[in-house]
């Protein structure tokens, strides 16, 4: 006997498809060196994504991008692949496999991964062509083929898979009707409601139902022409679908003689009744029952592998089953029961129609059982999750239906999540069958930290992509976690430090650091020069830190703050006028309209913060038409600037009939006082003259809404990508007190945010009640505030396009270096 | 071609150009950048991001870089190449230094790649 190498086992399997190759490769994973692999597979492919057809035939894929385990990964794991040769006769007695073509191959294990064969119904017509089903390659080939050719077609089958079918030959360019036997669609995972839901949704996109519709015939002569129903309605269609349902794939087990039900039985161990015969997959039955949704066929993958292994530990249980819906637009969920049971059981609903958001919450004394969601599905992990838990809910039941955020689970984590809570073999990726477990284990082995490495990694959320929140919340979980514990510390400014924008701040106060130099320096900056990511931040830091003392590096600005205007696509810039209040006379207008004349400027835009945008203007231009700008009295808008913008208003009580203050005339007071501050980002304020809100100020960085018994102020708004409505801050009685609580908040904000941070993530980030504690709260700190708010203006009114226009500073901008060529 | 005019041209001094900035040179329609770093040393650049055409001379110069102000992809000024992740070329133009006066390579300007979208803004 050659102790050396003893021969390895032989592993047989048959079938090429998902559960078989998952189990593959959870046992290359924990046996490499085990057995000699033979893969045999009916179809000439790979092993690819069934679960993705539909993406494929919906046209968001191709069949590429589908591919699970390429032929590479077969060559690298030593496998060898038969694709194309499929067995034909299984001798369980001798351990020998025959295939179509010919080959033999004796087995000391074999795995049967047989999957399921379309159901079809007994019915005339199947075998016209211009009939097919939904469940390989060449059938989504032939309906792509014949959506490119006809018109219309008919799907059999109102469930998971005929509706996706639907969708894709509708995305194809069909007429699609649906025809169903039930009363309502999808009725083994959705309850009425949803399923209505549903229905209305799919028919407003254009697809055509016949519920209660038992198929008859398939109607034509050379090929198929349509259906008819056993009421006597007849369906014209070019093409017909069968998405009826699946059966298990049993006959090779059953003719070599080993037990079959509907499905090949297998016990705990997913063993047959043959002991070296194991099977997996779709083909199989456990308990009574069979399978046709993906997290049970991982959970037999892993199981048989253990077990293929030499674990004789390893049992499978059928993990709650959860379904969702693959058609863009449209968020189905369901996981367990659809309905209560009994009179033990309760029901949560919650239903708004308007959004055509509903949620159904089944529980059974106080664990829940079941979940129905349509809409709004972002929450189905987390039902799955106390399921699977049996967790105790009687304490969120009140919010339960609302989901985990408001449930008081952690909300920065997307998707309703909560990583730590998760189970280690929770499954994150349901196409590809990744567990939280192996994506952690993955980022931490290989020291990964971007999505894109733990998807190339792992494969999680490399397919269809649904997961990617989840798995960007562990990579923030472990990473991020990791990251603190080393260091303590925030996110770096920039590359050239180790240290966050806070500690920076802090240390420029602590260490009374005055210059860029002295802070690289302290900090063991890495870049003598910094770059072009810190260099505007410690500018700004040190600006705010020692108004008067420090001197601006124009150097350290971005191009805009630099030149004092807007750097458009094409080189050139656009000029904006500071209206105060977003006033103006006709002197001013007649200044504007003569520049803009004389210069050629080719655009005069209104902007949405009231006043007047000059566009295309060269960048030698600039001070000259600063200077006629000047000459009217009008002075730089800072339309470009990390700064004060603009204070919109509206008439208010000096002509409006609804006005109850001045909005107008306070806001020209404000726009003052804050005008030339520079600020961690731009800011922009507004002043409405009654709650009408004419001036929008809700959507700003600061609000201030005239009422009859004084000024309320708002904070933290913002109209951009992320709109978010402000929060109330606090009602004044007076202008002044206005004015005070303006001008401490908008130091607190350049004090305490980080530079780009915008007010609304700012107070995102710090709450509202910690604005309102150093506002309100505290008037001493308020007046303080508001003082150092003062006096860093002291430096700053000065108007940067009459410093340029007039007296030459930073000439070197605005005129060529020279000529050459 | 180069001996038919002078090898170099004086085009002004390095007291010029701001450390840590950059001027631009006005030529038979080819946009140049000479850039000052830290260090006075002097290197010069076709005026355009190899991205979207942006102004590189008005970008942030650190180190020998400089950040396009149009989308921040970083150019090394040696040679002018993007940094990675993003793959383009500024193509460089000699320059050197003598006593302080900044000297450009004639033979650059053989060859014009045409106006920047603001020149050609000039004639419109």
């Amino acid at each position: 006997m050659d102790m050396h190498s003893p021969r390895r086992e032989r592993l047989i399997v048959i079938g090429n498809g998902m559960a078989g190759m998952r189990t593959v490769a959870e046992l290359l994973e924990r046996a490499p060196a085990r057995f000699d692999i033979t893969v045999f597979g009916a179809e000439p492919h790979p092993n690819y994504n069934r679960i993705l057809l539909s993406a494929v035939l919906a046209g968001e894929k191709s069949l590429d991008e589908i591919v699970i385990n390429p032929r590479s990964w077969y060559e690298e794991n030593g496998i060898d692949l038969i694709a194309g040769d499929p067995v034909v006769s299984l001798d369980a007695a001798a351990g020998v496999v025959r295939s179509a073509g010919g080959r033999a191959l004796a087995y000391d294990r074999l795995l049967l991964a047989t999957g399921s064969k379309p159901l079809a119904p007994p019915i005339p017509g199947l075998d016209l062509p211009g009939v097919c089903a939904f469940r390989d390659i060449a059938d989504v080939e032939t309906m792509i083929a014949a959506a490119q050719h006809g018109r219309r077609a008919v799907v059999i089958g109102g469930g998971l898979l005929g509706l996706e079918a639907a969708w894709g030959l509708k995305r194809r360019g069909m007429s699609v009707a649906v025809v169903h036997l039930m009363p309502t669609l999808m009725e083994r995972q959705l309850d009425v409601a949803a399923a209505q839901l549903l229905q209305r949704d799919l028919d407003k996109r254009g697809i055509a139902f016949f519920t209660n519709g038992q198929t008859e015939e398939i109607l034509g002569g050379e090929r198929a022409e349509g259906v008819r129903l056993a009421d006597g309605r007849e369906v014209p269609a070019d093409l017909v679908v069968l998405a009826i349902g699946i059966r298990p794939n049993i006959d090779l087990a059953r003719k070599a003689g080993i037990d079959v039900n509907r499905g090949i039985l297998v016990g705990d161990d997913l063993r047959t009744s043959d002991r070296r015969i194991f099977a997996v997959g779709e083909c199989v039955e456990h308990n009574g029952q069979v399978f046709g949704l993906v997290a049970p066929l991982w959970e037999q993958a892993r199981i048989c592998a253990a077990r293929l292994a030499g674990d004789d530990g390893a049992a499978y249980a059928t993990p709650p089953l959860f379904t969702k819906l693959k058609i863009t637009g449209v968020d189905v969920f369901s996981a367990g029961a659809l309905a209560a049971a009994d009179n033990a059981d309760d029901e949560i609903t919650f239903h708004d129609a308007k959004r055509g958001v509903y949620k159904k919450l089944v529980l059974r004394g106080d664990r829940l059982v079941g979940a129905v969601l349509y809409g709004d599905t972002a929450d189905g992990s987390w039902y799955v999750q106390l399921m699977r838990e049996g967790a105790d809910i009687a304490a969120l039941r009140d919010r339960l239906v609302f989901g985990q955020t408001a449930a008081g689970g952690d909300a920065t984590v997307p998707a309703g999540i909560d990583i730590a809570a998760m189970a280690e073999d929770a499954q994150v990726c349901g196409c590809n069958g990744v567990s939280k477990g192996r994506i952690c284990r993955t980022i931490l082995d290989r020291n990964l930290t971007t999505l894109e490495d733990v998807r190339a990694h792992t494969k999680a959320s490399a397919s269809c992509g649904q997961c990617t929140g989840t798995v960007e919340a562990i990579l923030v979980h472990i990473v991020g976690a990791e990251a603190a514990a080393a260091t303590g510390r925030e996110p770096a400014l920039c590359p050239c430090t180790e240290h966050g924008h806070d500690a920076v701040r802090r240390a420029i106060g602590e260490q009374k650091l005055k210059s860029m130099a002295a802070v690289r320096a302290a900090l063991g900056w890495k870049a003598a020069d910094g770059c072009h990511k810190c260099r505007p931040a410690l500018n700004y830091y040190l600006l705010c830190a020692w108004p008067g003392e420090y001197g601006d590096d124009p150097r350290s600005r971005f191009v805009n703050e630099r030149v004092h205007a807007n750097i458009q696509k094409d080189g050139t810039y656009s000029v904006v006028p500071r209206m105060w209040g977003g006033l103006t006379t006709p002197a001013e207008l007649r200044a504007i309209a003569d520049a803009a004349e004389k210069h050629r400027i080719p655009t005069v835009k209104v902007t949405g913060g009231q006043r007047i945008d000059l566009l295309g203007v060269r960048k030698e231009q600039l001070p000259a038409v600063w200077a006629d700008l000047n000459r009217a009295g009008l002075v730089s808008g800072h339309a470009y600037a990390k700064g004060l913008r603009t204070v919109k208003t509206c008439v208010g009580s000096e002509w409006c009939r609804f006005g109850t203050q001045d909005s107008t005339g306070l806001g020209v007071r404000i726009e003052k006082m804050c005008w030339g501050s520079w600020t961690p980002h731009k800011v922009k304020l507004a002043v409405s003259g009654c709650p009408r809100n004419c001036a929008e100020a809700t959507i700003k960085d600061l609000g201030v809404i005239c009422v009859e018994a004084g000024y309320d102020i708002v904070v933290g708004g913002n109209g951009g990508v992320e709109v978010r409505v402000t929060d109330h801050l606090v009602r004044v009685a007076s202008e002044a007190d206005v004015l005070e609580h303006v001008g401490a908040f908008l130091q607190l904000y350049r004090e305490e945010a980080r530079y780009l941070e915008r007010t609304a993530p700012w107070i995102a980030r710090v709450g509202i009640d910690y604005v309102r504690q150093r506002i309100v709260a505290d008037a001493p700190q308020r007046r303080a505030l508001h003082r150092r708010f003062l006096h860093s203006q002291e430096f700053v009114q000065v108007d940067p396009w009459a410093e340029r226009a007039e007296r030459g500073v930073e000439a070197h901008e605005f005129a060529a270096l020279g000529r050459a060529g | 071609m180069a001996d038919a005019t002078p090898d170099w041209i004086d085009i002004g001094g390095i007291d010029d150009i701001p450390a840590r900035g950059a001027r631009t040179v006005r030529t038979g329609g080819k946009p140049v950048a000479v850039f000052r770093t830290a260090d006075d040393e002097i290197f010069a650049l076709i005026d355009r991001c190899p991205h979207r055409g942006g102004p590189l001379s008005e970008g942030i110069v650190s180190g020998k870089s400089v950040a396009c102000p149009l989308h921040n992809w970083v150019i090394d000024l040696d040679g002018g190449q993007a940094r990675a992740p993003d793959v383009g070329c500024a193509p460089a133009i000699a320059v050197k230094l003598v006593d302080r006066r900044i000297f450009l390579a004639a033979d650059a300007f053989a060859e014009a790649p045409g106006p920047t979208a603001a020149e050609r803004g000039q004639t419109a």
